[in-house]
């Protein structure tokens, strides 16, 4: 047994060691002293924290990563809200167009992103979005959806509609059935979509450097890109660490908090319910 | 030779606890042995031991002479049939039945033939092309048997196999496996809880209780000469009735007469004290009406009817008695084998003809005959004579 | 109207109710897809037959097939299209097999099962973009360790095919662990008591997985696989950040986007648009028609 045991940690540490150097790598360089990170090796030979201050300072990364925060909450809020309402209508009613639904959902989440960004790029330039929250917001919901309404209806269609009934039966009236009853039941099912879909906005590059110009409504991940443009001489290696590091940060906090939603929410739409 | 010999095997949980403790077993060639018992009397334990799906912790498992403790499943050569069957749902009935051929990587033509030869001894030839969601349960537990047999194993290992079928099913399947066994003469270990199937299949009996065998014998044997109350209480059905009495003078006192005992039961009470206390035990098929059975030696007494069943061949009278039996041992015993209201309520049960006028509410005179009996002894449960 | 058809009435007016609330409920969100979604897919479709240049906003004009003419004719496109199938091909080959044998790990393990799933999650829930620069750097000669292991003076993210290679690692590294746990899924539903009864029959580990495993999870591979396909086929961030499309290493989404809003030209862009999507569409056709892969949400049993 303790042989076995063994054998398995030894496999699960080079699994771990695997999903989490990049990430220690990043951690690594981002406390490089600057004048160092040329000289290579993993572990950094001269430590700082300069670069993390630089970020801030003369990369102007505050703002940037408040677009990425207040962006992606709204996305997921509207994502969400739109989303409940077709998913409740999926999993449990009988109406024609029901699959037509799903596939339409389904044909907008196959879409390649880049072909939206041509069009959207031109609309939004002679609408006035173009570098704008909305501007954002609006195509970052468009591909949260099919997320959303996919996983609220795999979760919806395990709630045992009938307890709906028992406690009509009980006094109640609908509203305090759906209220007490049925709302704690799909919660989890929302809350496991609404993360799903904040990891997917946060995660968005393609529409954040081609719709946008400055730094009014750029997110995070592609101001870094930004970063080697900024007329620096040192290597930016540095604050690219660090800025990669601070937009990690969230994300680890979500999977650590939210692990076992976020793994019965990808997994609960590869069983057919 | 496919003798199965289990030396002293026992089985602890890492937590402690001790599920099989030191059982000694010979199971010989061709025989059909029936591990029976409660829930959670280590039973199944067992058998997944002996098919290696479960780790021995203590003892040595020997098959065919060999030792086999360490052998994976498959390397055992015995051939184990699930309570749930455990068919692949992606394959044939024909491929179902195969598997283990095709693991063995027997030629085509051999496996054909195997399987058309099990198909036929187990009526399933015109469902060999069938999926097994598109079977019966009676015919998937067929197909389970099929998957057993085909590779002429040392032994089968069968967990409740008939437990997932109805009663009338149960009854048909239990002759099929019986004939089965005996025209292939394979060694046969059985899991069952129902003691119809343990008295009506096996050659000989295990009684398992918190994993210590009980008594280990033929049916015969563990009907009429029962090792402790607890055996005497599971085989048997309706459940033995069960009585207190006082040992005095030869006699022992009980709510239906002062019985005399037998030599062999006053040999092994011994010198004893004053009075002493001991459970009478006696078959419920041991009573009969008054009317239709007495004479010499026969005992009788007559009390108010309580509930009459009417079953067609056989009447079930229940009476109530006074005085039920103060004794823990027992107490546990009935909970174990779930007659806790009757001994609870010091209740009898007698068998009688159906041609009977007896009449609930009424009093009735049933007798029997006092060698019938059987005495335990109160604090132990064991038997005596 | 008799009992009857008055019953039929009632039954058809309860019937008509859930489906008009069925319409009200999805039509906010079905809106939405149309009109952000729906509406753009439509303008660039038009566009794709028009030729419009932003540099030269007067000479707009409708040019029929010809930018699908330019476009499919140019040996650049075919390359780029070759180096996109090839990245897709052999990252999700790789990723299916590692992949399942996370889901295997995942799994089985004795040890740690809470700590391998969060840990696994990181590469999921990273910025793709961050990830990338994580790679960039480790392979760039002078800063990066990964680098520094190779003989000296190779710049891997300067030629062909190390580079090539290099993306597919960081594609793979990425998201393996979807496809791991997507295939966990799969393998959850398997019952134990197959495998018990694979062993009895013979069945060694290995047997057990090809035999039982692999057949009982077709389903699951044949999602995950289509899933991973559509989106491997667009791939865009990892090469943007790694070589920025140099080297021969552009995909599709790349040639596309630096068509569209590099060099501006919306026809050509468009185009090349609508021809990714084919492609795309083709794949789904290919795996849910010819391969029967269902989509997840169908098989109503409801």
């Amino acid at each position: 047994m303790i042989g076995k045991k063994i054998g398995w940690s030894a496999v699960d540490l080079v699994v771990i060691a695997f999903a989490l150097i990049p990430v220690a790598w990043l951690l690594s360089l981002s406390l490089k002293d600057p004048t160092t990170v040329a000289q290579g090796g993993f572990l950094p030979k001269k430590w700082t924290f300069d670069n993390y201050s630089a970020v801030f300072t003369k990369g102007n990364f505050l703002q940037p990563l408040i677009n990425s925060i207040g962006i992606a909450l709204l996305a997921t809020l509207i994502a969400i809200v739109l989303g409940t309402f077709a998913a409740y209508a999926i999993a449990r009613l009988e109406f024609p167009g029901r699959n037509l639904m799903l596939g339409a959902a389904l044909l907008v989440a196959m879409f390649p992103q880049v072909s939206l960004v041509t069009p959207l790029f031109n609309i939004e330039r002679s609408t006035g979005l173009f570098n704008t929250w909305p501007g954002l917001i609006l195509p970052y919901v468009t591909f949260a959806l099919p997320l959303t309404i996919y996983t609220m209806s795999t979760f919806f269609r395990e709630i045992p509609w009938e307890l709906e009934k028992a406690a009509k039966m009980d006094g109640a009236s609908s509203f305090q059935a759906f209220r007490k009853v049925i709302v704690p039941l799909a919660t989890p099912g929302v809350v496991t979509a609404a993360v799903l879909a904040f990891i997917q906005s946060w995660n968005d590059f393609l529409f954040s450097i081609s719709l946008t110009s400055t730094d009014r409504a750029r997110t995070a991940p592609a101001a870094i890109a930004f970063f080697t443009g900024a007329s620096q001489f040192d290597e930016p290696a540095g604050s690219i660490a660090a800025a990669a590091v601070i937009v990690t940060i969230p994300i680890v906090i979500f999977v650590l908090i939210f692990q076992r939603r976020i793994v019965s929410g990808l997994t609960a739409g590869a069983v057919k319910g | 030779m496919a003798e199965i010999v289990l030396d002293k095997i026992s089985k602890r949980y890492r937590g402690g606890q001790e599920v099989i403790k030191e059982l000694d077993l010979t199971i010989t060639d061709e025989e059909f042995l029936i591990l029976v018992g409660p829930s959670g009397c280590g039973k199944s334990t067992l058998l997944n031991m002996i098919a290696g799906l479960e780790d021995i912790t203590g003892g040595e498992l020997r098959i065919g002479g060999e030792r086999m403790n360490e052998r994976s499943p498959q390397d055992r050569n015995i051939a184990m049939v699930f309570q749930s069957y455990a068919l692949y749902p992606h394959m044939s009935v024909r491929e179902n039945i195969a598997f283990p051929l095709t693991i063995a990587k027997e030629s085509k033509a051999a496996i054909k033939e195997k399987v058309d030869n099990a198909a036929e001894m187990l009526e399933l030839t015109d469902f060999l092309d069938r999926r097994p969601g598109a079977l019966s349960g009676g015919q998937r537990q067929r197909v389970a048997m099929g998957r057993a047999i085909v590779r002429s194993p040392e032994a089968f290992l069968m967990d409740e196999p008939l437990s997932n079928l109805d009663a009338k099913l149960r009854a048909q399947m239990r002759t099929s496996i019986s004939r089965l066994q005996k025209s292939l003469s394979t060694t046969t270990v059985y899991v069952t809880h129902d003691q119809t199937e343990a008295m009506t299949l096996g050659d000989r009996i295990v009684v398992l209780r918190d994993g210590i065998a009980q008594q280990i014998g033929t049916p015969a044997e563990l009907y009429e000469t029962p090792a402790n109350l607890f055996v005497a209480g599971f085989i048997g059905s309706p459940t033995m009735n069960f009585l207190p009495g006082t040992i005095a003078e030869g006699k022992v006192s009980t709510a239906i007469g002062q019985l005399p005992l037998t030599d062999q039961a006053k040999t092994d009470l011994g010198e004893t004290k004053g009075d002493r206390d001991v459970i009478v035990g006696l078959r419920p098929e041991a009573f009969e009406d008054a009317a239709f059975a007495s004479g010499d030696g026969r005992f009788s007494f007559d009390d108010t009817v309580d509930i009459v069943e009417s079953l067609g061949s056989v009447k079930l009278v229940y009476f109530n008695l006074d005085r039920p039996a103060d004794s823990p041992e027992l107490s546990e015993v009935a909970e174990m084998i779930g007659a806790k209201e009757r001994f609870g309520s010091a209740q009898v049960v007698c068998q009688v003809d159906a041609r009977s006028a007896v009449r609930e509410g009424e009093s009735m005179k049933v007798s029997f005959d006092p060698k019938d009996i059987e005495l335990f002894d109160a604090h132990t449960g064991v038997r005596i004579g | 109207m008799t009992i009857t058809e008055a019953k039929a009435a009632r039954i058809s007016d309860g019937k008509a109710a859930e489906r008009r609330l069925g319409w009200y409920l999805c039509s906010p969100a079905a809106i939405f897809m149309l009109l952000v979604a729906g509406y753009p897919i439509v303008y660039s479709v038009i566009l794709s037959f028009k030729r419009y240049d932003l540099r030269f906003p007067d000479q707009q004009g409708w040019v029929g097939f010809s930018n699908y003419a330019t476009v499919l004719t140019n040996s650049f496109w075919w390359d780029t299209f070759g180096v996109t199938m090839l990245i897709t091909v052999v990252s999700v080959a790789v990723e299916l097999v590692l992949g399942m044998g996370l889901a295997v790990i995942m799994y089985r393990t004795l040890v740690a099962k809470g700590l391998l799933r969060t840990t696994v999650l990181i590469p999921y829930g990273i910025v793709t973009v961050v990830a990338a620069y994580a790679w960039f750097y480790a392979w760039t000669p002078g800063t990066g360790w990964l680098a520094n292991l190779l003989p000296a003076g190779s710049a891997p993210l300067t030629q062909h095919w190390p580079a090539i290679g290099i993306i597919i690692l960081a594609e793979i590294w990425k998201t393996t662990p979807f496809m791991g746990l997507l295939l966990l899924a799969g393998l959850a539903t398997i019952p134990e008591e197959l495998y018990r009864a694979a062993s009895m029959d013979g069945a060694g580990r290995w047997q057990r997985f090809v035999k039982i495993t692999l057949p009982l999870m077709k389903p699951a591979i044949s999602v995950a696989l289509l899933f991973r396909m559509l989106d491997a086929f667009r791939i865009y961030d990892n090469i943007y950040v790694l070589t920025k499309g140099a080297v021969g290493t552009s995909s599709v989404s790349i040639l596309t986007y630096k068509n569209l809003v590099r060099g501006l030209n919306l026809g050509i862009g468009s185009t090349m648009s609508v021809l990714i999507f084919l492609t795309v569409a083709i794949i789904a056709f290919i795996f849910v028609r010819v391969l029967r892969t269902g989509a997840p949400g169908e098989g109503g049993r409801r």
